[in-house]
């Protein structure tokens, strides 16, 4: 895939068209609107705090438990609404695909992009709720948007690799929920890492080694408190800390070529 | 997986007169026999040794080449691979073997108003659909007001699509389609839309297309009529392969004659019409190649029929630089009886018309107008018609069909 093809004019365009389409048609209908996009990840925090938080009192040691808790839940819910859309991506638009030709990944790209989006809005209300709980405003926010590249460009390489899979065989969006379920408790968001590291250090080393795990937990460590167990701090060996990353860059290698390879045969198959 | 060696390239070369050109193109689809298409199919079929596909091929070799200003028809039967290589041409679906040049901007339409969202605005679904297109926003502002203008729905634009009647929405589709900025149009059966009015419209911009040397259309129809009136060449698919690429008439006669076999062999269980009944169809001329308006147009046609069927026969005078039919005429109240060798002469007066170049074509069939045979193009003779009563006629109306016999008188008043 050469550069200026990836990014000419006509496909920016079509990825702009196509992604305003789908921002625009996803509220549509609904009486609050947009308002939804920071609606939805709210209740949610709003749940799991009550449950976790005040019944089962977790995370009693960590400082700014409630903003610690929700930067989690909206980073998870970034990464699973633009894992699953992003593998749906080519079925949802079939129809254009059996009619028209344009680079595939457009599809991929803009359905991930509405994620992107409402991750980004959520992500000011985090801000605010962090200032409103204390947080210090310090350089390390600056780190942030490396994390989320990184959280995004896995997501993206999942996104691509499934969902080429997904045009053949639909089984794959059932097998990915199923997937995303065992994740989220594979992934220290409801409960604090401080909790496994206390029972096993191993353990919490092999949860802190998958990249999702990673990033969060560097999110949390940049924008609330640096009292945050990371792969950097806990992990010790060299290669086991940059282990998150090469997953990544493979996954994303090997998902590009995978892609490009199927992708011809997507409008005869979806 | 196979390696695919078909390609297809896109190039911009003003000065090459070949817009399109197909070289040795074939495709085949693999079908699915068992259930492949879930993971669990699959892997029973890989465990039971079964390919899990039946190969189907859709094209086999195919040749040909467009040139700039044509108007090119595609016809064939239902499964007879004309949407699949019109897929190819667009892009759509890759070529397995062979070689694709696609010299210009190729607009394709498989299918109107693709995209189109009920959820959004007409002016919103417009410009989707032009991105989908590969127009900027900016070549789109270009072409909006035209679009809207032909749709005639200058009202509506900022209505949620869905509350567009159907006759509107194919409408504005179809708008696009043809005021979509390309050098070569792509239409996949879309032409009956809209109202009368509408039709004629469309029926307009058609024969307004048809005359641009700069602009290729490239249509698939099932309307042999369309074919007629459009193209000025024509292409004939049967089963993946090029039938007969040649001029409208030849090929929408040889189309409704595959046609009229298949409906014939349905009723009759078969086989009926494989061997042909008529043989050595013959059109002859018996006035000179070139006559004017006082003399009468003669036409002996003969042809032997081997079964026991009663015939007639067709004429159609075809327009050759207007591409129209002029005159259509059949012997239908006087058929043939029988077997035999029969023999019948056609004489038209011709003296309505101005200057012309006429082909002959003939058809011929049973009694329920079914065709059975048909003249080739290179057998169907050519006239001349040059008028000697042109003097001091004005040029306009030696254009038009008729020749002018109107007269005129000046009612005004004189102030002097």
């Amino acid at each position: 895939m050469n550069i200026p093809h990836v990014l000419n004019k006509k496909n920016r365009v079509l990825l702009s068209e196509l992604t305003k389409t789908d921002f625009k048609l996803r509220y549509q209908g609904s009486v609050l609107g947009y308002l939804w996009a920071l609606l939805r990840p709210l209740m949610m925090f709003a749940i799991l705090y009550i449950v976790f938080a005040k019944l089962l009192r977790f995370g009693g040691d960590i400082p700014h438990y409630p903003v610690y808790l929700l930067t989690g839940t909206t980073m998870w819910s970034f990464f699973t609404e633009c894992t699953s859309q992003g593998i749906q991506a080519m079925v949802v638009r079939g129809d254009l695909i059996r009619k028209i030709s344009f680079p595939k990944y457009i599809v991929v790209v803009s359905a991930t992009l509405t994620a992107v989006i409402n991750m980004l809005i959520n992500l000011v209300v985090v801000v605010i709720f962090a200032l409103i709980n204390g947080v210090e405003p310090s350089w390390t926010w600056l780190l942030v948007p490396l994390s989320l590249v990184e959280l995004y460009t896995l997501a993206l390489g999942i996104s691509f690799l499934l969902g080429a899979i997904n045009v053949k065989y639909r089984d794959i969006t059932s097998i990915w929920d199923v997937c995303i379920q065992a994740l989220f408790y594979a992934v220290p968001i409801i409960y604090p890492i401080t909790m496994v590291a206390s029972t096993s250090t191993i353990a919490a080393k092999i949860i802190l080694i998958n990249p999702i795990a990673q990033a969060i937990q560097d999110i949390r460590y940049n924008l609330i408190t640096h009292e945050t167990i990371t792969t950097w701090n806990y992990v010790s060996n060299f290669w086991l800390q940059i282990l998150p990353i090469i997953i990544i860059v493979l996954i994303l290698v090997f998902a590009t070529i995978y892609f490009r390879k199927k992708s011809k045969y997507f409008a005869e198959n979806v | 997986m196979k390696k695919i060696i078909g390609t297809r390239i896109e190039v911009n070369d003003p000065n090459n007169d070949t817009v399109i050109k197909v070289d040795g193109l074939s495709k085949s689809f693999k079908l699915p026999t068992e259930r492949s298409d879930s993971l669990k199919g699959s892997v029973f079929n890989f465990i039971r040794g079964i390919k899990g596909y039946k190969k189907q091929t859709v094209l086999k070799n195919i040749n040909f080449e467009v040139k700039r200003g044509d108007f090119l028809g595609i016809v064939g039967r239902n499964g007879s691979g004309k949407s699949t290589l019109l897929k190819i041409l667009a892009g759509v679906y890759y070529p397995e073997k062979g070689r694709i040049t696609v010299n210009g901007n190729l607009i394709p339409f498989i299918e109107l108003g693709v995209g189109f969202n009920p959820e959004l605005t007409g002016r919103e679904n417009v410009y989707l659909n032009g991105s989908l297109l590969g127009f900027s926003n900016k070549e789109m502002d270009a072409m909006y007001d035209e679009i809207v203008e032909f749709a005639e729905l200058e009202d509506f634009m900022d209505q949620k699509l869905k509350n567009f009647s159907s006759g509107m929405q194919v409408r504005l589709a179809f708008s696009i389609a043809i005021k979509a900025q390309g050098d070569i149009l792509v239409l996949d059966e879309v032409l009956a839309v809209g109202d009368e009015a509408f039709q004629t419209k469309c029926n307009q911009f058609f024969n307004k297309i048809k005359k641009d040397k700069t602009k290729t259309v490239i249509l698939v129809t099932h309307s042999m009529e369309n074919v007629r009136q459009y193209c000025n060449r024509a292409i004939l698919i049967r089963d993946g392969i090029v039938k007969i690429d040649g001029s409208p008439e030849d090929v929408a006669n040889s189309y409704s004659l595959e046609n009229a076999e298949r409906s014939k062999s349905n009723k009759n269980g078969g086989g009926i019409f494989k061997d042909n009944p008529i043989k050595n169809l013959k059109v002859k001329l018996d006035s000179p190649k070139q006559i004017s308006q006082k003399d009468t147009l003669k036409i002996n046609i003969t042809y032997d029929v081997e079964e026991n069927i009663n015939t007639f026969a067709a004429i159609t005078l075809w327009d050759i630089a207007r591409s129209q039919t002029l005159i259509n005429s059949n012997s239908r109240n006087k058929p043939c009886k029988g077997k035999g060798q029969k023999s019948l002469s056609f004489n038209f007066d011709l003296s309505a018309l101005n200057d012309t170049n006429i082909r002959i074509y003939c058809s011929v069939r049973d009694i329920d107008g079914s065709i059975l045979s048909y003249s080739l193009d290179e057998l169907s003779p050519t006239i001349v018609f040059r008028r000697d009563d042109y003097e001091n006629m004005n040029k306009k109306t030696t254009d038009a069909i008729l020749f002018n016999r109107g007269e005129y008188s000046n009612h005004e008043k004189n102030r002097s």
